[in-house]
Formats: structure tokens, C-alpha cells, sequence
């Protein structure tokens, strides 16, 4: 496989229109696996009683929050490298959801924090470095609809969303580096998970889902931006044609 | 239905109300990836037809 074939919009739009369908299938089949487990097997947690049942969609929604951004840099960094449009598109496609998985991760978080903690919010770090994660990806949007011309807005953004990459390690080393009210991770590559292992299943399952969803919005919102900015070109008329 | 499984001792607002705003929040990015793409063939349409039109009232006035 070239890859620099496939880093052409004239045949990355087809594919990502075969793709998408897939991903998006695939999320909703271990979602509602994944729901399956969360609210079916997996037994009441004997600390924090029912309430805990929110982490199946609060970790692999913060999970998704840091990587979105992660990813998005890299193709950010690509784009201000090697001037590739593909890779500057792919990087606006996948603010929208990585600030949908932000708000997600702040939300359920509050949610939880309540009657766990007996507060929705405190200014710690790592809930405050979400947030401003947030802000990140609002104010990256903001600055490229903001622009009228998409290669400037592309190198803007691109500024921008590098620039906010030193955020992500603060993100997740924040409850290590700091005493703070947000407990440390339930799972991490070296120790042994700290809890049941259905809960653990239920967890991984609805990552893989969560991650087969922002696959699936992301080749399809890259495909939108791809006939904003390329509609001026012959193969694309051609190939909206051939999708009718 | 099993009114517990609602209730969820107690904490079912919280955990329904987790549930269900993340499930609004992925229904509103939807729409709003439609909207955009529909908007998108629109305009992409509209040009087309524009260009047609000129191209037509070049022909008849050479």
C-alpha cells in the first residue's frame, strides 16, 4: 500500500466513504456490549456502591479527550512539515469530537464527583488542566473558522494545538505530581488493576468503542471538510455523483 | 421493569444523568456533521450551477 497515494483527498475521500460504515458499526456493537457489562455483570462496587457505574463512560471519554489531541497534533505537526492538505484536514476533523470526549470527561466526572467526594468540581489539577484541554480545542476551532483563507487557518491552528501539547502530560501525570482531589489512575501498564475484572472488561470495551466512534465521525467529517475546500475540482462532482 | 435498576440505590440521577448527556451530546455532533456536510454539497452545487449559467451567457453573446 502507498501511503502517499492514499494522502491525496481525490482517493482518500472514497476510502474513508467504505470505511466509515465499519467503524461506526463496530462502536455501536461494543458499545452495547459494553453497556451490556456495565450495567448487567458487572457487581455493585463495595466502596462507592452504584455510583461508580459512571467511570465506563468517565475513563474512556478522558482516555479519548488526551489522545484525540495527541493525534491531532501529529497531524497538525505534518501538516506545518510537509504541507500535506490531508494531513491539516484530518487535523480540524478531529477537534470536534476530541472537545465532544473533553466535555464528556468533565461532565461525568462532576456527576460522579457529588456524592463520591460530595463536590461537583474543585480547582485541582487535573480536573483544571481538562479543562483548559477544553479550551484547547474550543479556541482551535474558534481560530480556524476565524480564518478566512484554510491555509492560513490550517497554520494558525497548527500553532496553536502544538503549542497546547505540553497540556497532555500535565493531564496525566497531574495526580502524581500533585495532591489532588481526582484520584490516581485505575489502570495503569505496570501494576496490577485495582479493580474487579468484569468492571475492568466493561472499561476496555467501551474504550474500543469510543474509539471506533471517533474513527467513524472523524472520516466523516473529513469528507465534509474535503468538499469545502476542494469543490472546485473535477474528481470531486465526479465522485459525489457516483455516491448518489 | 425492575424499578432498582433505575434507582441504582439511590444514585441514579448521577449515573443516568451521565448516561444520557453523553448520549445527547454524540446525537447533537451527528446533526451537526450532517448539517455541515449538506451545506457543503449545497454550496458545491450552487457554484457549479453558477458557471454553467456564465459559461451559457458567453456562448450567445459571442
Amino acid at each position: 500500500m502507498n501511503f502517499y497515494h492514499y494522502a491525496a483527498p481525490a482517493t482518500f475521500y472514497p476510502l474513508a466513504g467504505k470505511l466509515w460504515p465499519w467503524f461506526a458499526a463496530i462502536a455501536a456493537l461494543l458499545g452495547l456490549i459494553g453497556l451490556y457489562i456495565g450495567f448487567v455483570v458487572a457487581p455493585t462496587d463495595a466502596q462507592q456502591g452504584e455510583v461508580y457505574r459512571v467511570i465506563f463512560i468517565h475513563v474512556p471519554a478522558a482516555w479519548m479527550s488526551m489522545f484525540i489531541y495527541l493525534v491531532m497534533a501529529g497531524y497538525c505537526a505534518l501538516g506545518l512539515a510537509f504541507k500535506t492538505r490531508l494531513s491539516a484536514m484530518m487535523a480540524s476533523a478531529l477537534a470536534p469530537t476530541g472537545a465532544m470526549f473533553t466535555f464528556v470527561a468533565l461532565w461525568t466526572g462532576a456527576l460522579w464527583g457529588k456524592p463520591t467526594w460530595g463536590t461537583w468540581w474543585a480547582w485541582d489539577a487535573r480536573m483544571t488542566s481538562e479543562l483548559i484541554l477544553l479550551f484547547l480545542y474550543l479556541g482551535f476551532i474558534a481560530l480556524q473558522s476565524a480564518i478566512e483563507d484554510p491555509r492560513r487557518a490550517d497554520r494558525a491552528g497548527a500553532v496553536l494545538a502544538l503549542v497546547g501539547v505540553v497540556n497532555i502530560p500535565i493531564i496525566y501525570f497531574s495526580v502524581k505530581w500533585w495532591n489532588t482531589l481526582h484520584q490516581g489512575a485505575s489502570v495503569s501498564l505496570t501494576a496490577a488493576p485495582k479493580m474487579a475484572e468484569t468492571m475492568l472488561w466493561g472499561m476496555l470495551i467501551m474504550a474500543l468503542a469510543a474509539w471506533a466512534y471517533a474513527i467513524a465521525m472523524s472520516l466523516l467529517r473529513v469528507r465534509a471538510i474535503i468538499i469545502e475546500r476542494e469543490r472546485q475540482t473535477e474528481w470531486l462532482v465526479e465522485a459525489l455523483e457516483a455516491e448518489r | 421493569m425492575n424499578t432498582d435498576f433505575f434507582a441504582l440505590g439511590g444514585h441514579g440521577l448521577y449515573v443516568w444523568g451521565s448516561y444520557l448527556v453523553t448520549a445527547l451530546v454524540m446525537v447533537v455532533e451527528i446533526v451537526l456533521l450532517r448539517h455541515r456536510r449538506r451545506q457543503a454539497v449545497e454550496i458545491l452545487q450552487q457554484e457549479a450551477e453558477l458557471a454553467e449559467e456564465i459559461t451559457k451567457s458567453n456562448e450567445s453573446t459571442s
